[in-house]
């Protein structure tokens, strides 16, 4: 019965069930400080939970750690399943939630009224909450559960905008709109393999498609095919199913954005993940079925077209956006070449671009925390009234294009080698080259109105952020040069959750 | 994995790093500053003079294969960001390293001369500048390599947009689009291809690295060749023709940027990139063997004497300076390209030899522009007699570019000649011989202009040497006048001291490269016995 108690052994249920009573709980913090000193808590004992899952996970002799809930075996109830894979991603996104989270208390003591911080960080934690259920679980409608826990809350935090822009509310409105119907194709494409395999645990799921006879002519299994990588493309933001994120991460709250760039659209991918390879496998996905090709034309057609949209931005935090759509076409090339540097640079890249886009999204929030808005024209000259937040941004910048020694050179480095290995794929490596000239056009406007343009109006008295804003923005941004100079560990991590996808069993 | 390690290539790294960050600290207080910058200057060259004569012992080669790299940090695993001395990164570190204390001292009084804003920013970003050749010159393996060439582009940047004017800012776009485009697209996808196909190995060997992929036909000669275009036009920083047009564009930068980077440490780290890889990477006598080099002599012959031509038509002085620059970049190109033991040597040569000259040239440049604020040719009649010295500095420059002795062009001059009759190569005798000419018919005109064409009446103004009354009155960095703005019209002497000492000093040096130019030769001679 003590077993219960332990934490070692309980990792796996932890990360969800912390969060998710502690969410709750937020509500009755006050209205202080409370609530927000309460979802730091939180965040920073799962992130805790995370690092000791992944010491787990690499001393693991199977290279998984199997949990079932409750002790029910796996054919009847959830199994918990962590491996390479999603521990890493268990740790970005519980990683990035926690410094966002330390981020969060000024930006939203400006950006939304007093009397509703307990309930901004009720949800904001709840939010968390679903994004890591979503990434341990091992069963496809546990998935569903925990997507709709996500998405509900992720819809009420961009609205929470609202004060700071009614447009809040329309970007909010389109996500929920778009994300049901997402949700929704997701929810039938799993009954449809439910209805062929009988059994919601993937390990089972991908068994039985294995000894199903004909799947690749069953058409049951190709509806839910079809259905799940449209869903799943929703949720991810794949171009051209993007159309609800550049308006959310505008008008969502600055910390929301930073929040939802560096974890939602990452477990979205992850999910990608699990069906595409774990559930129906790279022979299915990938040789019988060309989503390869389907994927590799949308993201690469994303990474052109959000490049040039991105470039012609004046708002920061829409160009972070339409820029955000681009990296995720990276991440989405990567996997589709279905090669081990192709995978391995889109796992990768999840991490990466998670801490330099969330440190990104952070310094455009220190603007607006002293501006109020954060367009080219107001940041004239910022570079000697905020030069850490300024600096950050270049150096976050410099990491989209992809320069050497920062964290987003290590994936282009992967996914060029990937694409170059793979046959007939090299014109994705063009694509990846091409894009992160894209995104030196787009960062350098930022750097030469920052740094060479002379300030106007009130941007010529401002003030650097306050500390507790611009430390977790470093934080995220030294992470990003740390891991771009010395990637060993990611990139360990990263080859080994590929080489399991591509070896079938996680 | 990061090492923290102190070893003499190291140094060479922290020494102007650690400069960097002094100077931002004593921002306040200029006189302080820029003896921050000299001390930084001096110190990076003892460092570096004291690694020659290791380099220079007759066994250098036998140990070089053994001894193992400086390891700074594994970027990506098997991938080290390391360090490892040869001949020719030596050779180019000396040249940048000498130069910086000629172009520092030069520096102050171009800078206060001119009433500069944001002076700290321009030393920091200078010695940032240095820190990155000084990796590239030591670099031990090409994703070293490629690392400081794209750190580089990017500390150099902040130095060519300097005055923030619409014009500037857009020259500099000119300037890091190119490079970047040229890095990301060709460079980053030859290096990533010489990753793929010798199945990880990226190092720095004599001879090159693909000789076991091409043995055992996973290289393909067809694929060989891409690989050789995409690192030729990849390096963009070499100005090989039709990539060159952000040379002429970063002349808008202040002239100490001009002289020392878009003069020496840029563009030479672009050929010395070159010449590297031919060398290193590809190997003289392997791209021989699979004749995949040839076309190279055509472009860079192409090159030299179309930028010539230009040249020839450019009335800004800075402008034809820099369109020579381009063509005497490809005098590098197309000694490294004949691929013969002796043209390898020749082109080491020209790297030493042009630097001494060109320097010169653009520090007479800014010179003009500082006492007399006059950047075109046209304006130049007879201002050898207001300014002798740095006419005559430039006069000395002139007949280095030529080839002329006793200068420091006439030294690799000769030893590429040697190299085409060797290597029984005609086009480029006749491209040398004709690119001779042009050198004299664009450079000559200017010298006979300042001496001996009489000054226009309306500028006859009693002789006065004026200049040290606008020097040195102005050191605040955040003063409110415009750099660009001229304030002095009229009369006018010699440019401030320091700008004169410096320039005086290159210019003695590019004569006293031809009579001792043993240090230089030496290198580059051990360059060539490295080679299988």
């Amino acid at each position: 019965m003590l077993e219960a108690f332990e934490i070692i052994p309980n990792l796996p249920v932890l990360v969800v069930t912390v969060p998710l009573i502690g969410g709750v709980l937020t509500i009755a913090m006050g209205r202080g400080k409370g609530p927000w000193a309460w979802a730091t808590l939180i965040t920073g004992l799962v992130f805790y939970f995370t690092v000791l899952l992944m010491q787990q996970v690499l001393a693991a002799k199977t290279g998984y750690i199997s949990y079932e809930l409750g002790n029910w075996p796996r054919q009847w109830g959830i199994e918990y399943r962590v491996d390479a894979l999603n521990a890493f991603i268990l740790l970005t996104v519980a990683g990035v939630s926690f410094v966002t989270t330390l981020y969060a208390q000024k930006s939203v003591e400006k950006e939304i009224p007093q009397d509703r911080h307990n309930f901004f960080y009720a949800v904001w934690v709840l939010a968390v909450c679903g994004l890591l259920g979503i990434t341990v679980t091992g069963d496809a409608f546990n998935v569903y559960v925990l997507l709709e826990i996500s998405s509900l809350t992720v819809y009420a935090l961009i609205a929470m905008g609202k004060d700071l822009n009614r447009q809040a509310l329309t970007a909010s409105l389109r996500y929920l709109i778009l994300g049901s119907v997402g949700a929704s194709f997701i929810l039938l494409g799993i009954g449809y393999l439910l209805m062929v395999t009988g059994t919601l645990n993937m390990e089972d799921m991908h068994d039985r498609l294995a000894a199903l006879p004909d799947a690749v002519h069953n058409r049951t299994v190709l509806v839910a095919f079809a259905l799940l990588l449209v869903g799943l493309g929703m949720k991810m933001a794949l171009f051209p199913l993007h159309m609800w994120l550049p308006k959310a991460y505008t008008y969502a709250p600055s910390a929301v954005s930073a929040l939802l760039s560096a974890t939602a659209t990452k477990v979205g991918i992850y999910m990608a993940f699990r069906f595409l390879f774990t559930i129906f496998g790279v022979g299915f996905s990938f040789v019988a079925m060309p989503a390869h090709v389907v994927l590799s034309v949308a993201a690469c057609a994303g990474i052109l077209v959000t490049g040039v949209t991105a470039v012609r931005q004046t708002n920061l935090k829409r160009m972070l956006a339409y820029s955000s759509v681009g990296q995720l076409g990276y991440i989405v090339a990567g996997f589709a070449l279905a090669n081990v540097h192709g995978v391995a640079g889109s796992v990768i890249h999840i991490f990466n671009h998670a801490v330099m886009k969330g440190g990104l999204f952070m310094a455009a929030g220190a603007i607006m925390y002293r501006l109020g808005r954060c367009d080219l024209r107001s940041i004239r000259g910022l570079g000697k009234r905020m030069p850490l937040t300024m600096a950050a941004f270049v150096a976050g910048g410099l990491g989209l294009v992809g320069f050497p020694l920062t964290a987003g050179f290590i994936s282009k480095w992967y996914l060029v080698q990937g694409a170059l290995e793979a046959p007939h794929m090299w014109p994705v490596a063009a694509v990846v080259l091409v894009g992160s000239l894209l995104a030196v056009a787009y960062t350098w406007r930022v750097v030469e109105a920052a740094y060479f343009q002379e300030p106007e109006g009130e941007s010529a008295l401002v003030t650097e952020a306050p500390l507790s804003m611009v430390a977790p923005m470093w934080i995220l941004i030294g992470a990003s040069v740390y891991f771009g100079v010395s990637a060993t560990f990611t990139g360990e991590i990263s080859m080994r959750a590929a080489k399991s996808l591509l070896g079938g069993a996680p | 994995m990061i090492h923290l390690d102190v070893s003499p290539p190291l140094l060479a790294i922290y020494i102007p790093l650690l400069g960097a960050l002094l100077i931002s600290l004593a921002g306040r207080w200029p006189n302080l500053r820029e003896l921050v910058t000299l001390l930084t200057a001096g110190a990076l060259l003892w460092v570096v003079a004291g690694m020659a004569p290791a380099v220079l012992a007759p066994d250098f080669w036998a140990s070089f294969a053994r001894a193992p790299a400086l390891k700074i940090a594994e970027v990506l695993p098997g991938v080290w960001l390391e360090l490892k001395v040869e001949p020719l990164g030596m050779l180019f570190a000396l040249i940048a390293g000498g130069l910086w204390i000629l172009n520092s001292v030069y520096s102050i009084g171009y800078m206060r001369g001119n009433h500069e804003n944001n002076q700290t920013r321009f030393y920091v970003c200078f010695a940032l500048a240095i820190a990155s050749v000084m990796g590239l010159a030591f670099a031990g393996n090409l994703f070293t390599l490629f690392v400081f060439y794209e750190a580089l582009t990017l500390t150099t940047y902040p130095l060519v947009a300097h005055k923030g004017t619409a014009e500037a800012i857009r020259s500099a776009r000119t300037y890091l689009g190119i490079l970047v485009v040229t890095s990301v697209c060709f460079l980053l996808a030859g290096i990533i291809g010489t990753y793929v196909f010798t199945g990880g190995d990226m190092t720095f060997r004599p001879g090159g690295v693909f000789t076991r992929a091409l043995a055992d036909g996973s290289l393909t000669a067809p694929a060989f060749g891409i690989l050789f275009i995409l690192y030729m036009y990849g390096i963009g920083k070499a100005a090989l023709m039709p990539v060159h047009r952000w040379l002429p564009a970063a002349m808008v930068a202040p002239t100490p940027v001009s002289a020392l980077l878009h003069a020496v440490a840029v563009v030479k780290a672009g050929v010395f990139t070159v010449l590297k890889v031919i060398v290193y990477v590809f190997g003289p006598a392997v791209l021989v063997r699979y004749g995949v080099g040839s076309w190279l002599i055509y472009v860079a012959g192409a090159t030299i004497l179309i930028a010539s031509c230009i040249a020839l038509f450019q009335d800004n002085l800075k402008r034809r300076l820099a369109y020579s620059t381009v063509s005497q970049l490809s005098y590098v190109i197309i000694a490294a390209a004949l691929l013969s033991p002796l043209s390898i040597t020749a082109a080491a040569l020209h790297i030493a030899a042009h630097a001494f000259g060109k320097i010169t040239l653009f520090f007479a440049a800014g010179s003009i522009y500082t006492a007399a604020h006059k950047t075109e040719i046209s304006q130049l009649d007879g201002i050898g007699r207001r300014m002798p010295i740095t006419m005559a500095a430039f006069t000395i420059g002139s007949l280095s570019m030529i080839g002329l002795p006793p200068t420091a062009g006439f030294v690799s001059k000769w030893y590429l000649l040697q190299a085409t009759w060797e290597t029984d190569a005609p086009f480029v005798l006749v491209v040398v011989i004709l690119s001779t000419l042009l050198n004299a018919a664009y450079f000559l005109p200017i010298v006979y202009r300042a001496f001996f064409v009489a000054e226009p009446k309306h500028d006859v103004i009693p002789h006065l040497s004026s200049a040290d009354g606008e020097f040195g009155d102005d050191t605040d960095p955040q003063h409110s006048h415009h750099g660009h703005a001229p304030h002095v019209v009229g009369p006018h002497g010699e440019a401030p001291w320091p700008i004169v000492v410096a320039l005086s000093c290159t210019a003695a040096a590019t004569i006293a490269f031809f009579f001792y130019s043993d240090l230089a030769i030496g290198l580059a001679t051990q360059l060539r016995s490295g080679l299988p």
